[in-house]
């Protein structure tokens, strides 16, 4: 599989056409499909004009962008103009906006083919990618297994060589996770850096859209394409990615570099293999020249119990305008009882799990438990921030393991809730503090199955954050 | 203007109880564009759901953005108010579930309000203003004639409010009147709101209780949807009826939320407390909180214009009387044609007084304008005309009798002076040719001047001779010292 990278170098000077590009693309995306369930839709034809606009473009000697050519998967609850948008639900399922999120604006005009819609939880609620009005998605490795998610669309395409370049969304782990399931790099950069304008919200203080690539310099060149304030989200913010690596290649690439372990992410509940790839990678590091102790974040026992309050929550408030009044599966119900309308829509067009999250939501922002929960909840996430804080006060950044296990089988965890909940232990604190973080392969831990590496680095210094990445990656 | 006394009767019964009244006030604030997006604000008599975007839709992924403007009139009416502003004002979401709100919930503000504890003076009183808050309206449901559906229109969901609570400082329903009348004198003076209840951009809910005098706070019922100052005033009058009947039966008042019935004039049960919902406040995670430092404050009032009450202050320093001032500047349209005239009289000699010029502004103009029915706007009116044709009576060029005639026209336009001339309406004054009139009645009727010589009270019957003998034009009082001099009278007795 070529990088983004590459295919841009190569479209750019006109050595390939972006139709080429394209059609093999679309050609592995209809192969994956059928195995990994990988995407809700492609976009065949809309890939294929735009494919033919770039290459227009090339040969009248204009400038086609840097990712020209470049085809990228899109996670489902991102909208694009024109183009079905379901965020995996059954209520969506008929949802075209009329208008493309920020980013994907962005990327199409810097030269990418959004290439299809990739599958996922509901709303981006799950650990599995299994809750989908469209089915399950497949580990491309194991297709009985799961590829984590939400993003697992995004992760098994890049996984499996369709694109070299997705979008997904991660609001406790949903871009890390399913790349270290998938053995691919995932990066859920700074809150702010990225606009949310047209990610269908689920928690939206925790939200944060970010990339999927199996080249740590294809997350780069994404990041320094869509970032920059966006005058359509209110919470982005004005900073950069410069697009080039900046650690120098040598001997000792790392040396200068201080890299802290959270102890507390090392211990019980990570699973053996993914606890010895680490150490193996932290003797890696250590070989490349980086500094590596131990640091603490205290308040990671509370991290779950706080996001689950915080995000359900938010979801309550977010999801309220599924009622199928304006859009959506509407149940029509006799009379004007609107009421009962939007009952029924909701009760019908949501997935189980999205009525839990509904439900524990409404209920901690109610009047009863306000205090008890959500006050506590904020109070909590500012405790976790200041711990992600201190711990990275003295070094370059954190390093976990993306998640406490590899990948499982499919239905293993879906009656299990707080199993699957209790997974999202080592990624969530990144979303609590606002912090980036990337995971990048790690090697295979257990069953064949790769896990993942997780850096988290201090907001807006993403730059710093990909290049450790990246010497990681090639370790 | 002055009050009745604080705790009025109500009705035509006299009670011992009085009534305890607060206002919540929806003002549509006066911006180009909505409170998140940037539809347009101005949509009254629109085709329904043209002023829509992905973001007052509230399509899934759209974010809201604050608009700026609609922060600073906020601000600038709740510094009218008196309220001191919050540095770091917040929205939060309030959820319902109604096909009004697109979101299901409304983004307003819980308790980080833009201004809290102001003060506002009316009559002497303080009406405290608990709080000044932001809010995006509703859009509207539709229930057409015996269908099976409701239609929604939502032009104006998104649209800016500002909604002002006041603490319950409100004695009786006049003064609610009076209270709203001085709101939407400063929400127009400061271009915040067109105030225009019948364009619904000017609503109010009020709280209503009644005690005796010296007891707690009674139990109160909130009266909600008022849409004219005339059934606020109607509305609090019958529901204050209403329990003082309950209490003097010995029943308790329940804490209900009531509506209003125009056409019935009476108020109808909408929930009680039992139903009284949980809004599940959460602060925006979508909007940041915004910052109002000492810098834009007093970049605020420094842009804020004349309040009403600086108005009246300065109209009585002028010599208008209070109750004239009071009118003019509560009547906003009047204020600003005020001022034209004050301008306009300063550029023409004999100048008329402030006070002439309200008393004509107040009584002959404001009667001309209400017989147009609102055709008349005040900047239609050319305040240099108007003042030319007030000069000319206190010139005593034309009588007050000509003046009024041609007062229809110079407020359509016209040119005083050339109406004057073209109508030979200008006053005879001149001593020889009215004498000549003067001796010809004399002449014509010496059995009438025979009587007044008699009985000098009928001098009257020979003026109104003359009067109508020069066609209205001749100066009354020169005619009257003329009329005295050929009869010998002594001018003191007729």
């Amino acid at each position: 599989m070529t990088s983004a990278v590459q295919i841009a170098k190569e479209v750019r000077s006109g050595g390939r056409s972006a139709v080429d590009v394209v059609t093999e693309a679309l050609d592995r995306a209809a192969a994956s499909q059928a195995r990994t369930n990988a995407f809700v839709t492609i976009s065949s034809e809309r890939a294929l004009v735009a494919a033919r606009r770039i290459d227009d473009v090339v040969r009248s000697g204009r400038e086609p962008g840097p990712l020209a050519g470049v085809p990228v998967a899109i996670k489902d609850n991102i909208c694009t103009r024109g183009l079905r948008t379901t965020a995996g639900s059954a209520i969506l399922r008929d949802f075209v906006p009329p208008y493309d999120a920020t980013v994907v604006a962005r990327l199409e005009a810097a030269g990418a083919i959004v290439l299809g819609k990739t599958n996922l939880d509901e709303f981006g609620m799950g650990s599995s990618s299994e809750r989908s009005a469209s089915g399950p998605v497949r580990h491309p490795l194991d297709p009985g297994r799961v590829t984590g998610g939400s993003s697992g669309g995004s992760a098994a395409a890049v996984a499996d060589g369709v694109v070299p370049l997705a979008l997904g969304s991660d609001t406790g782990g949903s871009v890390r996770q399913p790349a270290a399931f998938c053995g691919v790099v995932g990066c859920k950069p700074t809150y702010g850096l990225l606009s949310r304008y047209g990610l269908i919200a689920y928690a939206s203080s925790l939200d944060q859209i970010g990339v999927l690539s199996r080249d740590v310099e294809d997350a780069r060149l994404a990041l320094a394409v869509m970032s920059g304030r966006d005058p359509l989200d209110a919470t982005s913010v004005d900073a950069a990615v410069a697009p080039e690596r900046a650690l120098a290649t040598s001997d000792a690439p790392l040396a200068g570099v201080r890299i802290g372990v959270v102890r507390e992410l090392m211990g019980e509940g990570v699973a053996p293999g993914v606890r010895s790839a680490l150490t193996a990678l932290r003797a890696r590091l250590e070989g490349l020249g980086a500094a590596v102790v131990e640091v603490s974040v205290p308040s990671v026992r509370l991290a779950v119990a706080t996001y689950y309050v915080i995000a359900t929550a938010e979801a309550s408030s977010n999801l309220a305008r599924y009622d199928a009044m304006l859009y959506g599966a509407r149940v029509a119900v006799a009379g004007d009882d609107q009421e009962r309308s939007m009952r029924r829509s909701r009760a019908a067009g949501l997935g189980r799990e999205v009525q839990r999250r509904i439900l524990m939501g409404t209920f901690v922002l109610s009047a009863g438990s306000f205090d008890a929960y959500y006050r506590r909840a904020l109070q909590v996430r500012r405790l976790v921030a200041d711990d992600v804080a201190a711990a990275l006060a003295g070094v370059d950044a954190l390093l976990t393991p993306t998640a406490p296990t590899v990948s499982w089988p499919l239905g293993a965890r879906l009656d299990d809730p707080l199993a699957m909940y209790l997974g999202d232990v080592t990624t969530c604190i990144a979303n609590l503090a606002g912090a980036p973080a990337v995971s990048v392969p790690a090697g295979i831990a257990e069953d064949d199955l790769p896990c993942g590496a997780q850096f988290v680095g201090a907001p807006f210094d993403e730059g710093r954050l990909l290049s450790i990445a990246a010497v990681a990656a090639r370790s | 203007m002055t009050l009745r006394a604080p705790s009025g009767p109500h009705g035509a019964r006299r009670t011992p109880f009085e009534s305890v009244i607060g206002l919540e006030v929806h003002l549509a604030l006066k911006t180009r564009s909505k409170l998140f997006c940037g539809c347009s604000a101005e949509t009254f008599g629109d085709a329904p759901n043209v002023h829509v975007c992905p973001v007052c839709l509230g399509l899934p992924g759209s974010l809201p953005v604050v608009n700026r403007a609609a922060v600073d009139l906020a601000a600038t009416f709740a510094l009218a108010l008196g309220c001191r502003i919050t540095p770091q004002t917040q929205f939060h979401r309030k959820h319902y579930f109604y096909p009004d709100a697109p979101k299901n919930y409304q983004i307003s503000q819980f308790d980080r309000p833009v201004g809290e504890a102001g003060v506002v003076e009316i009559g002497g009183r303080r009406i405290g203003i608990t709080r000044c808050h932001l809010e995006e309206d509703a859009g509207r449901l539709v229930h057409p004639p015996y269908a099976d559906h409701s239609l929604v229109d939502l032009n104006r969901a998104g649209a800016p409010l500002l909604e002002m609570v006041s603490e319950p400082d409100i004695r009786s329903p006049e003064e609610a009147r009076l209270f709203l009348e001085h709101l939407r004198a400063i929400a127009q003076s400061l271009g915040v709101s067109d105030a225009a209840p019948e364009q619904g951009k000017m609503r109010a809910d009020v709280n209503v209780s009644v005690r005796l005098p010296g007891e707690p706070l009674g139990t109160k019922v909130e009266i909600k949807n008022l849409n004219s100052f005339k059934s606020v005033q109607a509305a609090i009058t019958l529901e204050a009826r209403r329990q003082v009947l309950l209490r003097e039966a010995g029943a308790p008042v329940e804490q209900e939320t009531r509506g209003w019935n125009e056409g019935g004039q009476k108020t109808y049960v909408l929930r009680t407390k039992e139903g009284s919902a949980d809004y599940r406040y959460l602060a925006d995670p979508d909007l940041p909180p915004l910052h109002l430092d000492e810098v834009a404050i007093a970049r605020l009032r420094g842009a804020m214009r004349e309040l009403p009450e600086a108005k009246r202050e300065r109209y009585v320093a002028l010599g208008v009387r209070a109750a004239e001032a009071e009118l003019i500047v509560l009547d906003v349209p009047q204020a600003t044609m005020f001022d034209a005239l004050l301008e306009a009289a300063g550029a023409i000699e004999p100048r008329p007084t402030p006070h002439t010029l309200a008393t004509w502004l107040t009584g002959e103009v404001a009667h001309a304008r209400k017989g147009a029915e609102g055709t008349l706007a005040p900047e239609d009116i050319d305040a240099t005309a108007l003042v030319a044709l007030i000069a000319a009576v206190e010139a005593r060029t034309i009588t007050l009798t000509s003046a009024k005639e041609l007062l229809g026209d110079v407020l359509a336009g016209a040119d005083p002076a050339t109406l004057i001339e073209a109508r030979g309406l200008r006053q005879i004054g001149d001593a020889d040719a009215l004498g000549a009139m003067v001796d010809g009645v004399l002449a014509d009727h010496p059995e009438v001047a025979a009587d007044v010589r008699e009985n000098p009270k009928a001098l009257n019957a020979l003026v109104g001779r003359v009067m109508r003998a020069s066609g209205g034009q001749a100066r009354a009082d020169a005619v009257r010292a003329l009329l005295q001099e050929r009869l010998r009278l002594d001018p003191d007795g007729g």
